[in-house]
């Protein structure tokens, strides 16, 4: 069968013929890592829509949010295309990979199902995030892979603009009063056990690397830190150790307990009336 | 200005089923337009899209906003390229039903509408036309060219006030009322304001 199916990719598919030969499965999963993690990341901003401390922080972060979802859109409809293609079905589509998969088939990242807590919590989610984001879209915008490219280099100017704004937040909140200060160190500590994901290389980012379509994991990890160790000083937050223990399992479908819930949510309406063309 | 072809006078219904209204208003009596196989003249599809407005800042149309990358024929069939301003931009569908409502409405049969993500949209793609009706309906355009120095705040530039032209000028929040625009304020005429940012 699948023979079959590789003779049957379409036109628009013969592009990434190279690639999907050698990383097809792969690449569906690193695909499902950056859709998942920018989709769940703007679902947990969808949540905070009209409970924002204020309303210029309630616009932004709907907007981030907005540009995360059309990200995850990017992602999922080239995921599930090679999907489609691999399958011989035309029924896979990015809405059908958001709405109809359980969690164990999610690929984000840890960090991003995290749930929202207080401003400090939100704001060092994102920022350790966007670190992060940016350096990785950076790389993904010199990919081997011209779609892949081509997201990227779209999606790391918003990035770019949502490092700023975290950044700041996270250095006014730090450096600002003992309260800000106690809390933002307080999310910090939280959230920090999550981030050994992030720098964390398995066979799918080795099989990744070695076909040109993602960044060296070592620039990565390197430029991670350098901006985090930035911002933090100047915030005066302590960083917590490299070394600490760390949850990882995200990136294989292994999750905490609230990404059930965020989907339970998030899936309800479409799973409630599937295939409905009018909400 | 639209071209001084026929708006369609006989809706035909047998036209590819789609979604979208417009595909039963599809004319073919339109003069000017290219015989199969051969390109049609491209200043008359601007001078239709010139007239579709951005959804959410109607004041400047598509091609003023620079989100109107290509104009080419496939085969005889007109073939309009548009990028997103943003990924997540919500306006996209719309924008391009519209499009494609317009170039209908103006005769062209059955246009093709595509989406195209590279190069991403720049804010220096829009038009001096388009910044000046942006200021006058009370968004101040984005102030010097796109970069990365622009968009990580290491060059913050100064935006002048679009009502009443100060430059003491503060900025509240990186977003405004779309992902498009930041928020700020006049220290002068105290009057709040969106900025177009630098993208």
């Amino acid at each position: 069968m699948q023979n079959v199916a590789k003779q049957n990719t379409t036109q628009k598919n013969m592009a990434h013929q190279n690639i999907a030969q050698k990383t097809q499965t792969p690449l569906i999963d690193y695909l499902l890592r950056l859709g998942d993690s920018a989709l769940v990341l703007g679902q947990r901003h969808a949540q905070l829509c009209g409970k924002a401390p204020a309303l210029e922080e309630e616009m932004a972060l709907m907007n981030v949010g907005l540009d995360l979802f059309g990200q995850a859109r990017n992602w999922l409809g080239y995921a599930a295309e090679l999907m489609a293609a691999e399958l011989m079905t035309g029924k896979i589509d990015a809405d059908h990979l958001a709405f109809r998969r359980d969690a164990q088939d999610f690929r984000n990242l840890l960090i991003v199902e995290q749930p929202n807590g207080d401003f400090a919590d939100i704001m060092g989610r994102q920022f350790l995030f966007d670190a992060w984001h940016v350096h990785l879209l950076d790389g993904l915008a010199q990919s081997s892979d011209p779609r892949i490219a081509e997201v990227a280099a779209k999606s790391l100017k918003e990035a770019t603009y949502h490092l700023r704004r975290s950044s700041e937040w996270v250095i006014r909140l730090g450096d600002g009063t003992e309260e800000s200060h106690t809390r933002m160190q307080r999310a910090l500590d939280n959230l920090w056990q999550f981030t050994g994901e992030l720098v964390q290389f398995d066979e799918i980012d080795q099989a990744m690397l070695e076909a040109g379509i993602a960044p060296a994991p070592e620039t990565l990890v390197t430029r991670w830190k350098a901006t985090v160790e930035e911002v933090l000083e100047e915030a005066t937050l302590e960083r917590p150790s490299y070394d600490a223990w760390m949850y990882t399992g995200g990136k294989v479908g292994h999750h905490t307990e609230h990404l059930g819930f965020l989907l339970a949510e998030m899936q309800y309406l479409p799973r409630t009336y599937p295939d409905a063309t009018v909400w | 200005m639209r071209p001084s072809g026929n708006p369609p006078s006989t809706p035909i219904g047998d036209g590819p089923i789609d979604d979208w209204p417009s595909r039963d208003l599809i004319g073919s009596d339109r003069s000017g337009l290219p015989p199969a196989g051969e390109k049609g003249d491209v200043d008359a599809v601007l001078a239709v899209l010139q007239e579709v407005p951005d959804p959410e800042v109607p004041v400047v149309s598509v091609v003023e906003l620079g989100i109107v990358r290509d104009i080419d024929w496939v085969d005889g069939r007109l073939a309009v390229n548009v990028t997103p301003t943003y990924s997540g931009c919500p306006a996209t569908e719309v924008i391009e039903q519209h499009i494609h409502e317009a170039l209908v409405a103006a005769g062209y049969s059955d246009p093709l509408i595509q989406r195209r993500l590279s190069p991403a949209w720049t804010t220096d793609w829009l038009t001096d036309a388009g910044r000046e009706k942006l200021r006058a309906y009370g968004i101040a355009p984005p102030v010097g060219s796109a970069s990365k120095r622009s968009l990580t705040g290491q060059s913050d530039p100064v935006v002048p006030c679009p009502l009443c032209g100060s430059n003491a000028t503060e900025r509240v929040s990186e977003f405004g009322s779309t992902a498009c625009k930041a928020l700020y304020r006049c220290r002068d005429c105290l009057e709040p304001f969106d900025y177009f940012k630098c993208l």
